[in-house]
């Protein structure tokens, strides 16, 4: 099994430059919102490993309403920010980046605040790395390859399957008998490649057994001291939660056209907003534990399929920037933005508000968990407006959702499972 | 936004346009006029004093009933100023044919895009709408006498005709069947909690601005300082007392002018399928319920008592027929049972089983309420089948009401009807509805699947696009108070 890792580059725009960044980034999209997988800067599409990837202009978005806390915004600048999702170790990735794409790099990132034309190009990459502090994978292990590899086997599949009645179940056996010779006709002619799983790593598996264990180790240890606090902590939250102020102003028809304008041109869609979280020690204190635990949640309980409710999340990261001054969210997950917003608000909104309300002008929560989100409009506004728009960005299996990922997955085991009795090869024949 | 509930107020049904509550069924003849504002103070001034039929029920039914509705354009017509218009939802504002991601997303493409519409883009913008519903026989003296009143304030860009076939539309369906049940005596408390099960009745707030909603919640709506209603024209906001409620009493409409290829449908259906009969049976499949109007649900208690949580796998009703998409009749959670375990369970999606039935839930937040009417007069199956001669234009004017046009109609129509992995789907459009465009990934979408137990979906593909759009407009439906304050004069 081979684990997938985020990737996060970012590095300051230079002064004066932002416009010409601006126009090389548009040029490597064939349509607003879908990158070119050959643009000549930065060709996608070679990197086998690369499930998503998205290049971002961050600017200062909502850094502003730190005034409703009478702080002064501090000045962040534009930065760059190159995120993406590949398959084993996210290190790897930009050498490899960096190795076939270095002159499309380099003309990128020529762009940021103390670029040396003349220094090692993938150490550049790793010193600008940022950790993800909690990242969300829809199936831990699933590769690139393997998607590719059963969306051909479905198709193919699909295709050939006779679209008739069965009067048996012998019949039905029969039927996935012969497609499944005809599959391995096709494999051995090279037309159609099964492969067979890598090795899970020793060092992932055994960090991963650390990890599953160790922060509930950790959640123990330092239970005591916090139960005796408690009960501070509990009115400590009640008290800001009933003073924090709820900001969620109308986003202008402007943002809101540049934002939908790079949406729903497939079936995929991205996603990614940052705002400041709140200021004072609490909230501070309150943000990095509570990433560690969606952290912990997402490798060890939510890694197979769903994230709680929500089947439509191909990977999701949270990560801190600017020293906790804020918090950058990115996803990619199937259907349109209203759909996914929905979803956000009918199936998940405690989810979202145990992270989200901490920052600045989040509709009103209680207990962390109710309410907040689940007040439509405010939400709906304020999503909008922390979004930023992904100027390029990458899906590594366009047309393909996670729905058919799950199919095709199935369809594959069916195929390889020995002794099917006839209620399981029917099952199986209507996969297809 | 407040989810405070002030002493729920009974609905001032005399300020409420009638058509939120009636269909008008009595009134089989119809006419929608699209109207340009050309003198705005003329415009008011007939507006203002226009009688409009209201939602009290009258007995006798009146001979006729006129409904007034605005679009956004119209209201910068008839001299509403920026600051009030502004509280209007950004949909209204920017309106159907606003721009080309909103045409992407409703599936308006090639022959439907609106640059090739009749009307509702760029200068054939209607401003206002007027909804004329008339007892039989009393239509076309009544419209004459209308058009001398409004005929110094407004001209006409076009005249929608409706045609009555019993409740039947063009390719001979009985329509409208599923409506929500709007809660006008305000039963249902309005609070944010879950629903375990599927339930017709609505919040108010759903199709009347000013009123809670299923979330609890006042949706967004103009509200004015008392300053800019000095005479007290307007009700009061529930929520906010101090403001004027501009909203209040009103809704918004959707309005598309959409075109029937019956005589193609059905000889497209008949080649495929191999005759008549079976034509019906497809049809009957791609629609979700019989030519009468009967749910393929077998154990529905009449029309519309019926949900598809016992048919996972749309074995009786196909899961992409267009009824199931439109209302997929499903609650907040996946099906089980009300215990607190199974509660947990399928609250974290730890209930394999059904998580496959929970790619779309909560439907009680997309409902839409539909008063569409006919036009044109459309072959039956056996004429198509008999006469291979073009036929004249038949549709259907598709009107459908909301608080809420993203929520609701947007909703419905982009992620339900255009989407082609609704609920699952191999990737396919809405059967009737679908633009049959192919993917951007070039996969076709011009399929439709029937599940079958004893074998493989049954597909029928290439399907012909059977339904274009050729005009559309989003709308105000003002409460009639706020109508008098939007055409008072400044």
């Amino acid at each position: 099994m081979t684990p997938q890792s985020p990737f996060l580059v970012i590095a300051p725009v230079a002064a004066g430059r932002e416009a010409g960044l601006r126009a090389l980034l548009d040029g490597m999209s064939s349509a607003p919102g879908v990158a070119d997988p050959d643009n000549p800067v930065l060709p996608f599409g070679r990197f086998e490993r690369l499930h998503f990837a998205r290049l971002i202009v961050l600017d200062e978005t909502a850094m502003a309403d730190l005034s409703l806390y009478g702080v002064s915004p501090p000045r962040l600048g534009l930065r760059l920010m190159l995120l993406g999702d590949c398959d084993g170790p996210a290190r790897a990735q930009l050498d490899e980046l960096a190795a076939r794409a270095e002159d499309g790099l380099r003309r990128l990132f020529g762009h940021c605040e103390g670029f040396d034309p003349n220094a090692d190009l993938a150490a550049w990459l790793h010193a600008h790395s940022v950790r993800t502090q909690a990242n969300y994978v829809n199936w831990i292990g699933r590769t690139v390859r393997q998607v590719h590899e059963e969306s051909a086997l479905q198709r193919f599949l699909s295709d050939r399957v006779p679209r008739a009645p069965l009067a048996s179940g012998a019949e039905a056996q029969g039927l996935r008998r012969e497609l499944i010779a005809q599959v391995q006709a096709e494999v051995s002619a090279g037309r159609l490649r099964l492969s067979a799983p890598e090795p899970t790593p020793i060092g992932w598996w055994l960090a991963n057994l650390a990890h599953a264990l160790g922060i509930p180790l950790l959640a123990l240890l330092v239970s005591p001291p916090l139960l005796l606090a408690s009960p501070w902590l509990a009115w400590r939250l009640r008290s800001l939660e009933r003073s924090d102020p709820e900001y969620c102003p109308r986003p202008t028809a402007e943002h809101l056209r540049a934002l939908r304008e790079l949406e729903d041109r497939g079936h995929t869609n991205q996603f990614t907003a940052v705002g400041p979280v709140k200021p004072g020690p609490f909230r501070r204190a309150l943000v990095p534990v509570l990433l560690l635990a969606i952290d912990w949640g997402a490798r060890h309980i939510f890694h197979r399929g769903h994230l709680a409710r929500v089947q439509t999340i191909h990977f999701a990261r949270w990560v801190v920037l600017d020293g906790g001054a804020r918090v950058l969210f990115a996803s990619n997950y199937d259907g349109n933005h209203e759909a996914y917003m929905d979803d956000f608000i009918n199936k998940v909104a405690w989810g979202l508000n145990l992270i989200f309300s901490n920052g600045i002008g989040w509709p009103r929560t209680k207990w962390l968990v109710a309410r907040g989100a689940r007040r439509e409009g405010c939400f709906k506004r304020y999503q909008r407006a922390h979004q930023v728009p992904t100027q390029v960005w990458y899906d590594g299996y366009p047309g393909v959702t996670l729905n058919d990922i799950r199919r095709n997955r199935r369809i594959r085991e069916g195929l390889e499972q020995a002794g099917v009795g006839e209620d399981q090869a029917l099952a199986w024949l209507r996969l297809l | 936004m407040s989810n405070e509930t002030v002493n729920p107020r009974p609905v001032e049904l005399d300020d409420v346009q009638g058509i939120l509550r009636f269909g008008f069924s009595h009134h089989t003849e119809g006419c929608f006029l699209l109207l340009q504002v050309k003198n705005p103070a003329a415009a008011c001034a007939w507006l203002s004093n226009v009688p409009l039929a209201n939602a009290v029920v009258a007995r006798p039914a009146p001979a006729t009933a006129l409904q007034v509705a605005i679009s956004s354009p119209g209201l910068t017509a008839l001299g509403v100023p920026e600051e009030v218009a502004v509280g209007f939802s950004e949909e209204f504002r920017a309106g159907m044919a606003g721009d080309n991601d909103r045409s992407r997303r409703l599936g308006d493409l090639d022959c439907s895009h609106p640059s090739s519409w009749r009307w509702g883009a760029g200068e054939a913008t209607p401003h206002v709408l007027l909804m004329l519903y008339a007892l039989p026989g009393k239509l076309a003296a009544w419209r004459r006498e209308l058009e001398a009143q409004w005929a110094a304030g407004f001209s006409q860009l076009a005249a929608l005709d409706t045609t009555d076939h019993g409740g039947r539309e063009p390719f001979g369906f009985r329509d409208g069947i599923s409506q929500p049940e709007i809660d006008w005596e305000r039963r249902r408390p309005a609070e944010d909690h879950d629903r375990l099960e599927y339930d017709n009745l609505t919040c108010l707030g759903e199709f009347l601005l000013g009123y809670p909603n299923e979330y609890g919640l006042y949706t967004d709506r103009p509200l004015l300082d008392s300053g800019r209603d000095p005479d007290g024209l307007l009700p009061r906001a529930e929520e906010r007392p101090e403001l004027a409620d501009l909203g209040r009493n009103g809704s918004y409409l959707v309005l598309r002018e959409l075109r029937q290829d019956v005589a193609g449908f059905w000889r497209w259906l008949a080649e495929q399928a191999g005759g008549g009969d079976r034509a019906r049976g497809w049809a009957e499949a791609m629609v979700g319920r019989t030519v009468d109007g009967k749910p393929l649900i077998p154990e529905a208690q009449g029309l519309n008592g019926f949900n598809y949580d016992a048919d996972p796998e749309g074995l009786r009703c196909p899961i992409g027929a267009h009824v199931r998409r439109a209302n997929p009749r499903n609650a907040d959670y996946p099906p089980g049972t009300h215990g607190i375990i199974s509660r947990v369970r399928r609250f974290l999606g730890f209930d394999a089983r059904v998580l496959p039935q929970d790619l779309v839930a909560s439907t009680r937040f997309h409902r839409i309420l539909r008063r569409g009417r006919a036009f044109g007069e459309p072959p039956s199956l056996e004429q198509a089948l008999a006469d291979p001669s073009p036929t004249a234009q038949t549709g259907l004017h598709f009107i459908c009401l909301g608080a809420n046009i993203g929520r609701q109609f947007e909703f419905v129509q982009s992620a339900w009807i255009v989407g082609t992995r609704f609920a699952g789907l191999p990737g396919e459009g809405d059967p009737l509805l679908g633009h049959r465009a192919p993917g951007p990934d070039g996969h076709p979408t011009d399929c439709f699947s029937v599940p079958r137990v004893d074998g493989p979906d049954q597909r029928l593909c290439g399907l012909p696009r059977f339904i274009s759009v050729c005009g559309g407009g989003y709308f105000f439906l003002p409460g009639i108070r706020a109508l008098r304050f939007l055409t008072s004069p400044r």
